[in-house]
Parts: C-alpha cells; structure tokens; sequence
C-alpha cells in the first residue's frame, strides 16, 4: 500500500510539473492544482497511513496523526486562494497583452528555441 | 552617561550647521565648533578618574539576541585618539571656513564633517565589537560624502567611489572577521575579547580571522597593496584631506590594530603580516612621494609611507614598538596636518598644486613657506623636532626585533632606505615650492592668507617644536595613558633628544645626508622614471569595475532573460539535484516499518488517480478536457483522505474541488479554449525528463518515508485537546486553538487574495468570444429549469447542513472551513442557476466586508484574551445547559470558528461572483447588437 501512494504521489508531481513547464498560462494553471493535489497527499502521508483512526477522542487509542491533518487543511484552502489568483492574473496578462503566453510578451511570438 | 554624551553631542552638530548657514559664515563656523568643544571638555574631564586606574564605561542593551549593545569605554587609547580627532577636527572647523569660497554650501560640507566625527570617535571609544563595526562603516559612507563633496568635477565623484569601494570592502571582510573573532571570544564585549587573546590564538580559526580583521585595517589605513584610493581621493577639499587623510580616518586601521593587539597580536603570523605590510607601503609611498609633482598626491603618498611605518611598528609588536607606533600617531598627524593645511593654502592663493608652476613662493608668503619648512623638517625626522623621535624609535625597534632572524640586517637597512627617501621628497616639496624659481607663472598671484587661516597650521607647527625640544615633559604622560590599553605593563619612557651616540642616531643621520645626496641627484631620477610608462591607478580601478559590471550584466541576462519557463526549469533542476544529494545519502530505501496490504479500492483509487493524472497532461491542449480529468484526481484526492482517517480533509478537498471547478471554468470562458501546440521536441523531451526525475524523486522520498518509524509531537495535541481546548476533534482544536495564530495568517491571505482578484478584475479588457473553440453559439437557453428550481430548494437545506457543521466543527468533524465553503457553494449554485443580475437583486450585499468581517472577528477574539491577561488567541471554554437542547459547550474558540467562516465565505464568494459578474450580464450572442462594444480584440484573434 505505501509503494502504491508513493507512486501515486509522484506520477501525479510528475504531470502537474510537467504542466507547469508549460509555455501558455492555463495549462500552467492546471499544473499547479495538479502539484498542489500531490503536494497535499505527500505532507499528509508525513503523519502515517492510518485506517479507521479519524482523530475524534472517544477513548479508541490508535489515532492518525493530527497535525499534517491540519496543515493540509488549511494548505487546501490556501491552494485554492493561489491558483484563484493565478488564473485571475492570467485572464488579466492576456486582457492587457493580447495573448496568453506565460512570458507576457506583448508579440505573440512563439519562436521558443531562444527561451 | 558622560561618555554618551560625546558621540551624542557630535551628532546633533551634524543639525546644527545647515540651519546656522544663512547666518552669515562666522556664526555658522561657531556654532558648528560648540559642541565639539563641549564634546573635548567631557572627553579630557574623565582624566582624573583615568589616572586614578578607573575605566570610564557605559553601556545599554539594545540587541541583545546579536549581542550587540551600545557600549562606550574612554582608556588611555581611546583619549589618545578622541582628543586627535576633536582637537584637530576643531582646527579644520576653523580652517574650513577660510578655505571654502563664499558660494559653497558651507552648512552642507560641516553637516558631512561632524557626521565624520562622530563615526571615528565612535569607532575609538566604542566597547563593543559590531558596534565598532558600525562606526566603521558609518566613516566610510561620510568620508564618501566629504571626499566627494564637489561632485561636479569628475575626479571628485570617482575618487570618492574608489575609496567608497576599497574600503567598503575592506569594511565586509573586517564584518566577518568580528564576528569570528566574538565567536572565538565568546563575547562581543570589547573587556572579554581584549582578555581573551590566549585563547584566540590558540583556536584553529585564528588565521582566517586574523586575515580578515587585517583585510579591514589595511584597506582603511591604505596599505599596499589597498594604498591606491588614498591619491585618488586627494580629490576633496584640502580641509577634508587634512582631517580624514591625515589624523582621522585612515589612522583607523591603525586604531583598530592597536586595539586589537592585545586580543589577536600575540603570533607570528601577525608580526610577519603586518611588519612586512608595513615595510612595504612605508618604502613604496616615500618613493611615489618622492616623483609625484602634484602637491596633494606628494603628501598623500608620504601620508600611506607613514601609516606604513607605523602599521609596522605594531607588527614588531614588542612593547616600546608599540609606544613608538601612539607616538607616530601624535606626531603625524601634527605635522601631517599643517602640510595639509599649508598645501591648501598654497592651493588656495596660487590657484595651482603643481610643482612645475610654483616656485619661489618664499617671497610672497613668508610665514607660509616657515610654517611649511618646519612641519616638512618634522616630516623627514630632522632632530629637535618631534617626528625625529618617534623616527628614532622606529629604527631602534628595527634593530633589535627578532622577527626576521638571520636575515635581521634587512629590516634597518630597509628603515633606513624609507628615510632617505623621506629626507629626499620632504627637501624637494620645500625647495621646489619656495626656492626654485617657477617655470611657469601660477594663475593667481600669490599672497598671504587671512591670519586666522594660518593660525590652525601654527599651532600644529607648534606642538611639532613643543614636543621635539621637551619630549619627557609634553609626550610621556598621554603615551604612558595609551600604553596602558594596549600593554599589560609599560615600559619606562625615556624620551629625550640626546641618548648618546648609537645606532639608530647614526640610521638618522645617513638617512639625512643620503636623503640631501638623493634629491641633488634628482633630475637623473627623474629620467630615470620617466622609461617607465606611468600606471594609473585609476584607469585599472574603473576598467576592473567594467569588468565585473560587465560580467554581472551577462550573467543575469543569461539566467534572468524574462521567461518564466526557464525560471522554472532552472529552479526544478535545483530542487531536483538538492533532494536527489539528500536521497543518495540515504543508505536504503525501504526503511523497514511493515507495509500495509493492497485492497481492490485503493488499486482502483490510485489507478484513477494516476488515470486522470496522465489525462490531464495528455489533454492539454483541449483545455476543458484536460480540466475534467483534472477534476477526477481532485474527488479521488477527497476520497483518499477519507480512506486514511481524516475526515475534515476530505470534506474540505471535496467542497475546494467544487469550488476550484467551477472558477476553473468561468476562467476559461475568457480565455482561449485549445493550447496551440508551439513546443517542440527538444522542449519537450527536456521537460518530460525533468518532471518525470522529479517524479521519481518525491515517490521515493515518500517512500522512503512511509517505511520509517515515525515520530510525531502529536501526542501533546492529542493529550491536551480535552483538557486544554475542550474539544474532541484535535485537528479543529488544533486549527483555532493550539496554532490559532498560523489559521489566522491564513485567513488573512485568503481575504487578500480575494480584494488582490476584485482590484484585478476591476477595468479587464475582456476578450468574450460568443462562441465555443469549435465555433459553436453558447447556449441560448441561459437558466435551466431544473437547476433554478432545485437550486432554490438546495439553498436552506444547504445552510443549514453547514450551520450544523460549523457548530459540531470543536468535537466532531466540521469546522469553520468546510463550513464556510458548503455556503459558499450553495451561493454559487444560486448565481449559476439564476444569474448574477437576479442574485444580486435579491441578495444584495456586497462580500469584501465579510471577508474582512471575518479577519476582525478572529483577531478581535484573539485579542480578546488580552482583556483577560492572557498571551493572544488563549481560549477559554465552558458547558452550559439548556432546557430541550441538553448540553452543550461554548468556547471563545468557537468564535475565532466564526471568523474563519466568514472569511471563507467572503473570500470565496468576493472571487466567484465578481468573476461570473464579469461573465454574465453582457455575454455576447451572434445576434447581439451589443456584443461588438464588448469586444475590444476581435474574436479571431483566438488562437485555434
């Protein structure tokens, strides 16, 4: 079971780097949901895979552990925030420079050997 | 509290000047000479209380974690150089004000001087190392400013950077080797490092240190082969080349060596370092002195002879050498000082400083040319002046030094050569300039200065004659006082013009008769100089800054060529060789804690979370595709957290997922709908690789995590939930108790983010195609049925699950989060079913004060305790029973719930609907009149 959400978690990196190398802004978006998605799941495991131990006390003894719990949660929703924001800048950047390139040129020059 | 008061009193002179100036000249000058008077008085009342063996001190924390205090001390060292600095700073004052012509900002050029002042006596009496250091720098930024205070003139602006530069480096280098040397010491206390010189040495780091430490003095104090600013920033005022150039800053170095000696100057690596230094600069500069033609640069470079001298004297170290080096001090920058001056008049009155056009000067200024022949004798060390003793000194500590061993005939016969030439280019400065007749006419016609111009030089002139006709009677007491800092017991001064004839007497004398020989024989040096092509220091400084601006500027166009791919790539390669170093050594992977058993739902799970994964990638390019498929790794990511105990997680992931979705979507209305395909093979066998290593790093590292035994500090959390926050679910216990303050700086970037998206959307130029990447109309049909009435339906229910979750958020999963997002979503539902126009007509407030809302209730709750005594964000809880409901508990965290609930609900909302009101009420239709204002581009000018 670890080898296999190990290996989850880093083919999952792999896409959402692999999206973030990306040269127009909403694929780089979706990278980086993706990377947050596998981000999350790789802090979380930091406490330990626990099955049928939700940390609600009620005198069962063998709790997960609560604290990547609860920085998780929170990272959830400040994931949320930030790609919010990207996508707004992103929609912004080709409001004003015309195209959705991630290098915010204002030419939609797409000769990227010289990048 | 007196000796604060010095560097104080200093420092409000540097107010007093530019307010005094339109007071007329004089009255400025006074006010500018108060408070470094007063500033002398104090200096010179702590005497007796010297002389009774006391040490002035005081001192007050001010950084205590940097270990840093603003502490002063007054011993014999520093009164020797306060009074220096005040008394000669007096001078210059006076001087100043003669020499500066009646258009100069007078005010503006006192201001630059006392802030001068106060840095150097700073640096003397400061008792703590990095406070010293301060100073330090604090000389080096004003000196910049005084060096370049005619910052019209070319010269002036580069000499002024040169010295800022060189010294400036020196001063970083000094900034590590003091903080080495406070390690080693353990204490940044000047009293415990001075006691600690055995220990000092004896650490490994000493060398390091000590070439550091030395880096810093010999830059400051112009050592060769750091001597070239020194000429170049011959560029300022006189008045400024005869305060910092001679008695104050560049005895800096010196000052630090001295006071230092006692902690670092017990090895043979400093004796070695710093008496060849010494020896080095000492011969190098009385030689450039001895061809330069300009008058400031002769005595510049007699200026970085003598420090060459005495940095030598402290290099020999023994403890008369160290009595001769204060004693050099006085006596430089006594006669140092009036040539200054006196070069500044000559300046001054002929309109010139080269040898070539003065001549015969004799004539014309007679107590000038005096003045000049007396401060010259002292400078070439002829007898019954005062720089013929401590010369004297100097070669009798070359003679008897043991450092150089079998080889010890060199240091005297080195010694004795600097003489010569100082004999030589001292004689040739006063013949040339008051006996030979002048080849050219200078451009004004000389005459003498005002008398009070004059008088600063006379003084000094003074002390020069004072102290070489009654040595024992003048100089003993303050050197004995000096000595004292620096040597544990003084040796018996015997200081007196006539000590029998013996060596150093006969060094003195050849080095008078061959320095006569050696400037009769002149005009064949001369031609013998002039083979050599002239290097100029200046030239080599500025092409050497070229260089390396020119390197910078490559490097940074190379790595910073404003693309964000290769940003990206280049900080992937990074993280990827970091974690891979750290991976590699790890002795093996499997850490050997028992694996879990796979099951056939966590199979499917992961297989479609790598399914939706891959998709995604493979899609890409058809956007909304790719988003679905994006959207299938988010629910599987909520499941597995439901699967491995954490609940709160799940059901936050699962609302965020709703959330993120339907953003994902509005956005990608405005943008276009396919991702051309521009990157090419190379591009993407470089990217595929890069991602793909990392990869397969992050599943090995999490591997090779889940296979260890883990050790967590859960267990006060878990323990302390009940007892301590009153609540069973110990990840909302944590969330807005123990780390409340973490949850409360998350909130407020949430509530940032969403007024960062609303001024973002504020004034967008929209790109609204009207139809779909496939050329397809949107659906005329705006508002289903259906979704309109069982939105409405959904909305009450929807509140009141989430008001359920909110209130059983302390003991069971729930909380203030998910909470807040089941809202929010059942809002959105509403704005998607009905339209922003119809939502806003009935629910009609705007959402940024309840993101604010939010943030106030929080922090006003945390605050909260302060009422109550306790640190910020302690909680307090309590059960209460009320009839029908039974019992339950409320706690002050309950209200930081609530905070955290409105700012999500407000934040989430803030950037949904302003995004869908952006969308919604203008949406352009094919048969839409309007549609064509709303389109600033026109749509083709979607890439397909």
């Amino acid at each position: 079971m670890e080898s296999l959400y190990a290996i989850t978690t880093g083919v999952m990196s792999a896409c959402g780097l692999f999206l973030i190398l990306r040269g127009r802004t909403f694929p780089v978006v979706v990278g980086l949901t993706l990377l947050s998605y596998a981000v999350n799941l790789f802090l979380f495991s930091m406490g330990g895979l626990t099955t049928d131990g939700a940390v609600i006390l009620d005198g069962f003894a063998d709790y997960a552990d609560p604290l990547p719990q609860a920085l998780v949660l929170t990272a959830i929703v400040i994931g949320f925030a930030m790609t919010a924001f990207v996508v707004i800048l992103a929609m912004r950047a080709r409001g004003d420079l015309g195209n959705d390139h991630v290098d915010g040129r204002q030419t939609d020059d797409s000769r990227e050997e010289h990048r | 509290m007196t000796l604060a008061w010095i560097p104080l009193l200093t420092l409000l002179g540097v107010l007093i000047p530019v307010p005094m100036e339109r007071f007329g000249r004089r009255l400025c000058t006074l006010a500018t000479a108060t408070p470094v008077v007063i500033a002398l008085i104090l200096v010179l009342s702590q005497l007796p209380m010297l002389l009774s063996g006391g040490l002035p001190h005081f001192s007050l924390t001010w950084i205590p974690s940097l270990g840093l205090d603003l502490a002063f001390r007054l011993d014999g060292l520093s009164l020797l150089f306060a009074v220096l600095i005040l008394g000669i700073g007096l001078l210059i004052i006076l001087y100043a004000s003669y020499y500066l012509s009646a258009e100069e900002a007078s005010g503006r050029f006192y201001a630059y001087l006392m802030l001068f002042m106060t840095s150097m006596i700073g640096i003397v009496m400061a008792d703590n190392l990095i406070l010293l250091w301060i100073f330090w720098e604090l000389t080096s930024l004003s000196s910049f400013l005084l060096i370049g205070f005619w910052s019209h003139w070319t010269d002036a602006r580069k000499g002024a950077r040169m010295a800022m530069t060189v010294t400036g480096a020196g001063g970083l280098a000094l900034l590590a080797g003091l903080l080495l040397l406070g390690d080693m010491a353990g204490s940044f206390d000047m009293g415990t490092v001075l006691a600690s010189g055995e220990a000092i040495v004896a650490d490994d780091r000493y060398p390091i240190m000590l070439v550091l430490v030395l880096l810093g003095a010999f830059t400051k104090s112009a050592q060769f082969p750091f001597h070239f600013w020194l000429p170049h920033a011959m560029a300022a005022p006189t008045p400024v080349s005869a305060y910092l150039h001679s008695a104050t800053m560049v005895k800096a170095g010196i000052f630090l060596m001295a006071r230092l000696h006692p902690a670092i100057g017990d090895s043979l690596l400093w004796s070695w370092l710093v008496t060849l230094t010494g020896m080095a600069t000492f011969l190098y500069g009385a030689w450039f002195a001895l061809v330069k033609t300009d008058l400031k640069a002769i005595l510049a470079f007699s200026t970085v002879s003598h420090l060459g001298l005495i940095t030598a004297l402290l290099g020999i170290g023994s403890p008369m050498a160290i009595v001769a080096a204060l004693f050099h001090i006085l006596n430089h920058a006594a006669f140092k000082g009036a040539m200054f001056m006196n070069a500044g008049i000559i300046d001054h009155e002929t309109g010139t400083r080269e040898l070539d056009q003065l001549g015969a000067l004799r004539h014309a200024m007679p107590m000038t040319a005096l003045v000049t022949m007396i401060a010259a004798a002292a400078m070439a060390g002829v007898p019954f002046l005062n720089g013929f003793l401590s010369k004297e000194m100097f070669f009798a500590e070359t003679l008897y030094t043991p450092l150089l061993g079998g080889l010890g005939w060199l240091l005297p016969m080195l010694a004795t050569l600097g003489g010569i030439l100082s004999v030589a280019y001292s004689l040739r400065l006063v013949h040339a300039v008051f006996f030979k007749p002048a080849r050219r006419q200078p451009p004004k016609t000389p005459h003498e200065p005002p008398r009070l111009m004059r008088a600063p030089a006379m003084l000094l002139v003074m002390i020069c004659i004072a102290v070489g006709l009654f040595p024992a009677l003048l100089a003993t007491g303050i050197l004995e006082l000096a000595s004292t800092a620096v040597l544990e017991s003084v040796p018996e001064l015997h200081l007196a013009i006539w000590h029998g004839v013996n060596l150093p007497l006969l060094m003195s004398l050849i080095a008078i008769i061959a320095g006569v020989a050696t400037y009769g024989l002149h005009i064949h040096l001369k031609r013998f100089v002039r083979q050599f092509a002239p290097i100029d220091a200046r030239l080599v400084f500025e092409g050497a800054i070229q260089t390396i601006a020119s390197i910078a500027h490559t490097l940074t166009r190379r790595l910073d060529n404003g693309s964000l791919q290769r940003y990206m790539s280049w900080l992937l390669g990074g993280a990827l060789l970091l974690a891979t170093l750290g991976l590699v050594q790890l002795p093996r992977l499997d850490g050997g804690q028992a694996t879990h058993p796979v099951d056939g739902i966590l199979l499917l799970g992961a297989a479609l979370m790598i399914f939706g994964a891959i998709g995604t990638v493979v899609s890409h390019r058809h956007r909304l595709i790719s988003l679905l498929m994006l959207s299938v790794v988010g629910l599987v990511v909520s499941l597995t957290f439901a699967r491995f105990s954490a609940p709160d997680l799940a059901l936050t992931q699962l609302s965020v997922e709703v959330v993120t979705m339907i953003l994902l979507m509005l956005a990608l209305f405005f943008l276009p709908q396919k991702t051309p395909r521009e990157s090419s093979a190379k591009r993407n066998i470089r990217d595929l690789t890069l991602a793909g290593s990392l990869g397969m790093v992050i599943a090995s590292l999490n591997y090779a995590v889940l296979t260890r035994d883990i050790d967590s500090i859960s267990n006060f959390f878990v323990e302390n939930s009940v007892p301590g926050g009153g609540g069973h679910n110990v990840v909302n216990v944590i969330l807005v108790d123990f780390r409340g303050f973490d949850t409360l700086g998350e909130i407020t970037v949430l509530a940032l983010a969403g007024l960062a998206i609303y001024k973002l959307l504020n004034r967008l130029r929209l790109f609204m195609p009207h139809s779909d990447g496939e050329g397809r109309v949107w659906s005329p049909d705006r508002y289903p049925m259906i979704l309109t009435s069982v939105s409405q339906t959904l909305l009450p229910l929807a509140l009141l699950v989430s008001a359920f979750i909110f209130l059983r958020g302390h003991n069971q999963p729930g909380g203030g989060f998910i909470a807040g997002l089941i809202t929010a979503v059942a809002l959105i539902l509403i704005y998607m079913a009905r339209g922003v126009e119809w939502t806003q007509s009935h629910l009609d407030f705007p959402y940024q004060p309840v993101a604010i809302g939010g943030v106030a209730v929080a922090t006003l709750t945390g605050l909260g305790s302060f009422v109550f005594g306790y640190p910020f964000l302690t909680s307090a809880f309590g059960h209460f029973h009320l009839p029908w409901l039974g019992d339950f508990e409320l706690a002050t965290a309950m209200l930081f719930d609530l905070g955290v609930y409105l700012a999500v609900v407000g934040a989430t909302l803030m950037i949904l609907a302003n995004l869908g009101k952006v969308t919604t009420p203008h949406r352009p239709r094919k048969d839409d009149s309007r549609a064509g204002t709303q389109q600033p581009q026109p749509s083709s000018k979607e890439p397909r």
